[in-house]
């Protein structure tokens, strides 16, 4: 069924939503109690975006919701109706340079051997790219500290900010 | 998590109906901390009332201040342009909070109704007068190490987690609610209140009514402000004591006095006495110490290794450095984290 104003959707029922995933629209019935990182990897086998802590603690789960980076285990999919959601799968489309190539973020990471089990790696990548599109963090300590919400068990920090200081000075890789 | 009805509110009005229509109602904005208490089964929801397409994301002038709409995310408010220049306490406190993720999220209303993080308010297999009224306190003789100094009760010694709520109350903020009964304004001061024998209630809000806004006074404090915060790790974590300062000086002395502690009570606290004690006064460091002495000597702990003792002492100092760093007009930088 679909969604209206002020009209209870019961408990047992799935809901028509739509969203444009990686700049492809998809038409899709959830639940109300899925999350949006649910969504993504149980549903539709977007398993880029991982799943760490499942409480916002992590950064592991970071996407892109019309250009803003959230935690997509603390959203129901069903609140972001209509919204434009970018993953780690979608990040090469953005720097428009054809489906063979890397986003420069990703290619920075690369680079700069900014990551090691890779497991919060899809995260670090779509927060790097969120920090770039709000514009606020400039020096290295604003950039640590605007990245403190992606944790790396590994401890690739000092790379991670390497990398982005190095897309930032290109000019942001957009 | 438990199954629930879904309600899209397109009206403050439809919202409100919405919430009276079902038991166990819930608004849901941002969702960084119900859906995490949803997780964790503390929160079980009946129906929730999604309130995030009402026309509340909005921050504009009024009577000389700034009514923040209860929608407008963390972010927004705190790399608002008027905001960082007529209101940067608030805007270093709410930087001061959280991740970048998260205050993308989490919404103005939200960050007022956030629940603590005594750890066991989260465990469902423990007993808490928060979340299971007349069970008990497990924080009381347990690990207390994040808990209340001031304000306790018997009943709970749980912290009010947030950081800009720190930065309201020394602004003096004032709640703009919606209900069933109609609107009215809370003064910030009066909107959390302390666990007494009711901890399982953390605000003055009736049941169904709805923050619509939160407004700023027109008073401003230029550059004698910090917003100083004290924690285990140096971002991403809760204070265990953080400091909002703002001073009005008469060339070397206090005219007037704004403080606020986070980390420490079920409420963001303020001791009118202590604020009072500076007016007139030098503005120096021994000024500085009679007042952050007169703050703690309230102070109740809770003892042993676990305990919460040490956030005395670390008090006193913090508000004595936040006051200097604001009489100073080099507030606390949010990304450089030495104390100056």
């Amino acid at each position: 069924m679909l969604i209206e104003s002020g009209s209870p959707v019961a408990a047992d029922t799935r809901v028509g939503i739509s969203l444009t995933i990686n700049g492809q629209r998809r038409d899709l019935q959830v639940a109300p109690w899925t999350t949006l990182l649910d969504l993504l990897r149980e549903h539709l086998d977007l398993t880029g975006t991982k799943k760490g802590c499942d409480h916002g603690q992590c950064g592991a789960c970071t996407v892109l919701v019309n250009g803003t980076r959230v935690n997509s285990c603390l959203a129901l999919a069903v609140m972001k109706d209509g919204a434009e959601i970018t993953t780690v799968e979608g990040l090469a489309a953005l720097s428009g340079e054809g489906r063979n190539s890397l986003h420069p973020i990703q290619e920075a990471f690369i680079e700069h051997d900014a990551f090691q089990c890779g497991y919060c790696t899809p995260g670090q990548l779509c927060s790097s790219v969120g920090l770039m599109n709000e514009g606020h963090a400039k020096s290295r300590d604003e950039i640590r500290e605007a990245m403190s919400g992606n944790i790396c068990r590994c401890g690739a920090y000092t790379n991670i900010v390497d990398a982005i200081e190095d897309v930032m000075g290109q000019g942001g890789g957009r | 998590m438990n199954r629930f009805d879904y309600v899209r509110a397109g009206t403050v009005a439809e919202a409100v109906q919405a919430f009276a229509g079902a038991e166990g109602s819930r608004f849901i904005a941002g969702g960084t901390n119900l859906i995490d208490l949803m997780k964790y089964d503390v929160e079980r929801p009946g129906r929730l009332v999604d309130i995030t397409r009402l026309p509340l994301d909005r921050i504009e002038e009024r009577d000389g201040g700034l009514r923040l709409g209860a929608l407008a995310t963390n972010a927004q408010v705190a790399y608002d342009a008027r905001v960082q220049s007529r209101y940067p306490l608030l805007a270093n406190a709410i930087l001061a909070g959280a991740s970048a993720q998260l205050r993308n999220a989490a919404s103005t209303g939200g960050n007022l109704l956030q629940r603590t993080r005594c750890y066991y308010f989260y465990d469902t297999a423990t007993p808490c007068n928060k979340r299971e009224p007349g069970s008990g306190c497990s924080a009381i003789g347990g690990v207390a190490r994040i808990h209340a100094i001031f304000g306790t009760s018997a009943h709970c010694i749980a912290t009010h987690p947030s950081d800009m709520c720190v930065a309201l109350a020394a602004l003096e903020a004032v709640v703009q609610v919606s209900g069933p009964e109609g609107e009215r304004s809370i003064p910030f001061a009066e909107f959390h209140r302390l666990p007494g024998d009711s901890p399982q209630t953390d605000t003055t809000l009736k049941p169904g009514e709805i923050v619509v806004a939160v407004d700023l006074p027109a008073r401003e404090f230029g550059p004698h402000f910090t917003y100083l915060k004290l924690r285990d790790r140096l971002s991403y974590a809760f204070a265990l004591v953080s400091v909002a300062a703002a001073l009005e000086l008469d060339g070397d002395r206090v005219k007037t006095a704004r403080l606020a502690l986070g980390g420490v009570a079920h409420k963001p606290w303020r001791n009118r006495e202590a604020e009072e004690l500076l007016q007139g006064k030098p503005a120096t460091r021994e000024s500085f110490q009679a007042a952050a002495d007169r703050v703690v000597a309230e102070a109740k702990t809770q003892g042993g290794p676990q305990g919460n003792a040490f956030k005395v002492e670390l008090a006193r100092r913090a508000i004595v450095r936040g006051l200097e760093q604001a009489a100073a007009g080099t507030p606390q930088s949010i990304s450089d984290k030495r104390i100056q």
